[in-house]
């Protein structure tokens, strides 16, 4: 639940990357840190294994600036996808006030996102949290594999296999190039931001 | 979502009870990683926002190893550094006190204090007629 401080006037926001690992949710995360390094305060937080895989989160903050004289902070974390590691990503959910989950449009993929969406599901129900009521967003990430030749999913495919029942936003995207990362970014916002604005204003 | 009320009464129990014994940076967050309260003593920087969310991830494994051992919780953490040290502390379900101090303030005082600190708080968060 996002944090409100009416003391000092901050409200804080954590909006959480999560899907099937490999599928490019740091690289997010990496982008926007490089696109946005003027309004990021600190450093992005990566705990990795030797591998340069998640272990345990990704952590970016970054101001939105002030909505109704409330100084706003994103906090973007990702979640390790590594199957081994679920209780680590129930750990990340908590708190959460925005998912953006980001598919692996690879063919080879097709299940694990399935099973990450499901696993996902179930994790939040830990917290008491419902997933229809949750503000998310789907990225269908790696369109551009679909260039080189690798075997891709159909956009079709993947609403009807992670979509169909949500029906929220989803974007195609190039979490490498850049392509619909920010799209991706300023949605989750949006409707996070409008789905607390009871608690704010 | 606390008052204001609340929040300077937090403030209060954190200056007299934590910084007045001379710890140098204390932050009082939400288990979700959030500041709800920080203080220091303007001698050093610290990403506190950052350090948040790493604490609140390191104590949600500390939690998780708790109960796969069959403890239903650790309720404290305490890492010693050369020549600072962190003291974690939960003060109930939803939030954490964590204290950072130098080698110059013995781990029982800190305790002693952090101890005080959170009966306080708790007091803050329970007593209803705070408005």
């Amino acid at each position: 639940m996002a944090l409100i401080n009416v003391k000092t006037k901050e409200v804080q926001i954590k909006i959480v990357y999560y899907g099937p690992g490999r599928g490019g949710k740091t690289t997010n995360l990496e982008y926007i840190n490089h696109t946005y390094r003027d309004q990021i305060k600190t450093e992005m937080v990566s705990l990795k294994t030797h591998d340069d895989r998640t272990l345990f989160f990704d952590f970016l903050p970054f101001d939105v600036g002030r909505i109704k004289g409330f100084d706003v902070t994103i906090q973007l974390y990702t979640v390790p996808g590594q199957v081994k590691y679920n209780a680590t990503r129930r750990l990340v959910l908590r708190g959460v006030d925005g998912i953006v989950f980001v598919a692996d449009v690879q063919k080879a993929q097709r299940a694990k996102n399935i099973e990450s969406l499901n696993q996902m599901y179930e994790n939040l129900e830990t917290y008491n949290l419902d997933l229809f009521k949750m503000p998310v967003v789907m990225q269908y990430n790696k369109v551009d594999l679909g260039k080189s030749n690798t075997p891709i999913l159909a956009s079709e495919i993947l609403q009807r296999d992670l979509n169909s029942i949500l029906r929220v936003p989803a974007f195609e995207a190039s979490a490498i190039t850049g392509g619909n990362v920010i799209p991706t970014l300023k949605k989750i916002i949006s409707i996070t931001l409008a789905s607390i604005q009871d608690q704010l204003f | 979502m606390l008052n204001q009320s609340q929040l300077d009464a937090i403030d209060h129990a954190i200056e007299t009870h934590l910084m007045a014994a001379g710890l140098d940076h204390v932050i009082y967050m939400d288990m979700g990683g959030n500041t709800i309260a920080k203080h220091d003593n303007g001698k050093s920087r610290l990403d506190s926002t950052a350090f948040a969310a790493l604490a609140a991830g390191n104590f949600a494994a500390v939690d998780a190893m708790a109960k796969l051992v069959g403890e239903s919780e650790f309720s404290l953490l305490f890492h010693k550094g050369e020549r600072s040290s962190i003291h974690f502390s939960k003060v109930n379900n939803d939030t954490l006190l964590v204290s950072m101090f130098s080698k110059d303030i013995s781990l029982g005082m800190v305790r002693l204090k952090v101890t005080e600190a959170i009966k306080a708080i708790n007091r803050v968060l329970t007593d209803t007629t705070i408005v």
